[in-house]
């Protein structure tokens, strides 16, 4: 498995954000999480790299255990790509820095080797010609765009998406989408917390409805979206479908 | 307008040591605030009290009686203790005072500025993989700087100006050398006014170097 998460919970102070997540997923995996907001996925996500210190349970990936205090949270993180709902691109840094940054600094690659990889991705994500530009010069999908080749840059086994097109103009929705449906062709094992049934109904492999800090129910899209079984799946779809 | 004239050299080497010990208590107070300004925010709980400590007994006591303390209190506690320097020279004791109390005010400074960046940046360094010090490093402090500089042109200006403070230790800066020139001439008018003049100068030389400095830095 390349995530395992067993028993996890997440309070903050008295709040029980999470209450006791299970679930594994495959490599090359496509997850897709829904449901309403205050559900706890963001924070189950975040919790998958520790963004957010789990309260009690245990997440591997990979076979490392997270949780244990001798694990190494940054040597993790390099596995595991994360992608925000606002980007998050560091704004004094060009688009080709915001690439490199970590490969040479964490990595320690050279920076020539560095560079080329960063235009090799940046192809990819369709913004080759954007290389020497700053982040504010750029629309939101192209930023978004760039995020994904500054996380894929550390060739991470796992790829986390919060929400990835909340924050977009609709027009921009299909570009950042087209790039994470490529991803997951290639094989990326992608755990995606999304508002975008389209996508999770084409690219998902599974989907999973989280309501108050639990996952109520999973499976193949096609069910999920087709004949869920849980009154509270079928009253969430129901009202956004 | 001839006195103004004929005083002009004297008081102008006053100017350049007035200069002179705001442009090193400036630059050892941004190293002192950066310091404690990353001590303010440190996971550690004992490093945060120290540097709080530090913080609000340099902003919550007058200047004057900290170069006091230094000047004529230190001495006094190494005399006890035995050592074998028993004078610190004015402009030793005038930069030490001005430097830990500079210090004070740029922590803060710094400390907002870090604080001002988006809690969005530092998640995205450390989910690349970086430890907090690389993300500091690369990711926060490049930005931060970029924000801090007009509030530390105003502290460069507010110390400059208080170095007048200094006459009072003996040191023959820009205010002292005014004192002398009255002494002997008693014309406060024309004097303080040309003294006060050349403060300004001083400082709106400084105000126009940190916009300067500003525009240059904000590529982004």
């Amino acid at each position: 498995m390349m995530v395992r998460v067993r028993g996890l919970k997440k309070r903050f102070g008295r709040l029980e954000v999470l209450r006791g997540i299970d679930c594994d997923i495959a490599p090359g995996e496509v997850v897709v999480i829904i449901g309403p907001s205050g559900s706890g996925k963001s924070t189950f996500l975040r919790c998958l790299n520790l963004l957010e210190e789990p309260t009690e349970g245990s997440i591997f990936i990979d076979g490392v255990d997270l949780t244990d205090p001798s694990t190494n949270i940054n040597q993790v993180r390099q596995k595991v790509g994360m992608v925000f709902q606002s980007f998050n691109l560091f704004p004094h840094k060009t688009v080709l820095e915001n690439i490199t940054l970590a490969p040479v600094v964490v990595k320690k690659i050279n920076k020539t080797e560095a560079e080329a990889r960063a235009y090799e991705l940046l192809k990819k994500v369709g913004l080759e010609d954007k290389a020497g530009v700053y982040p504010d010069q750029l629309s939101g999908g192209q930023q978004q765009r760039v995020a994904i080749a500054r996380a894929l840059a550390m060739q991470p086994k796992v790829m986390l998406f919060d929400e990835p097109t909340s924050a977009l103009d609709p027009e921009m929705v299909g570009e950042v989408l087209g790039v994470m449906r490529d991803l997951a062709k290639e094989g990326m094992t992608m755990v995606v917390v999304t508002h975008e049934m389209g996508f999770a109904r084409e690219v998902g492999h599974r989907v999973m409805f989280m309501d108050e800090g639990k996952i109520i129910e999973e499976g193949p899209p096609g069910k999920i979206f087709n004949c869920p079984e849980n009154p509270r799946t079928k009253a969430f779809l129901s009202k956004i479908l | 307008m001839e006195l103004i004239w004929n005083s002009l050299p004297y008081l102008l080497l006053g100017a350049v040591e007035t200069l002179k010990i705001t442009v090193f208590a400036v630059s050892l107070g941004t190293v002192l605030g950066l310091i404690v300004g990353l001590g303010r925010i440190s996971d550690q709980k004992i490093i945060r009290l120290l540097a709080a400590c530090y913080v609000d007994f340099l902003r919550g006591t007058p200047l004057l009686v900290q170069v006091f303390i230094v000047y004529f209190g230190f001495p006094q506690l190494l005399e006890q203790l035995g050592s074998p320097i028993t004078h610190i020279p004015p402009f030793m004791a005038a930069l030490i005072a001005f430097s830990l109390n500079s210090g004070a005010y740029v922590a803060e400074i710094f400390r907002a500025g870090i604080q001002s960046i988006h809690r969005g940046q530092m998640e995205a360094a450390r989910s690349l993989g970086m430890t907090k010090a690389q993300a500091m490093r690369y990711v926060i402090l490049p930005q931060a700087f970029r924000r801090v500089i007009p509030p530390l042109g105003n502290e460069f200006i507010a110390l400059l100006k208080d170095t007048s403070l200094l006459s009072v230790i003996g040191i023959v800066e820009l205010t002292r050398r005014g004192q002398i020139i009255i002494a002997s001439t008693f014309r406060p008018f024309e004097i303080w006014f040309t003294v006060a003049f050349i403060y300004l100068l001083l400082t709106f030389s400084i105000s126009r170097l940190v916009a300067f400095l500003e525009r240059r830095l904000d590529i982004k």
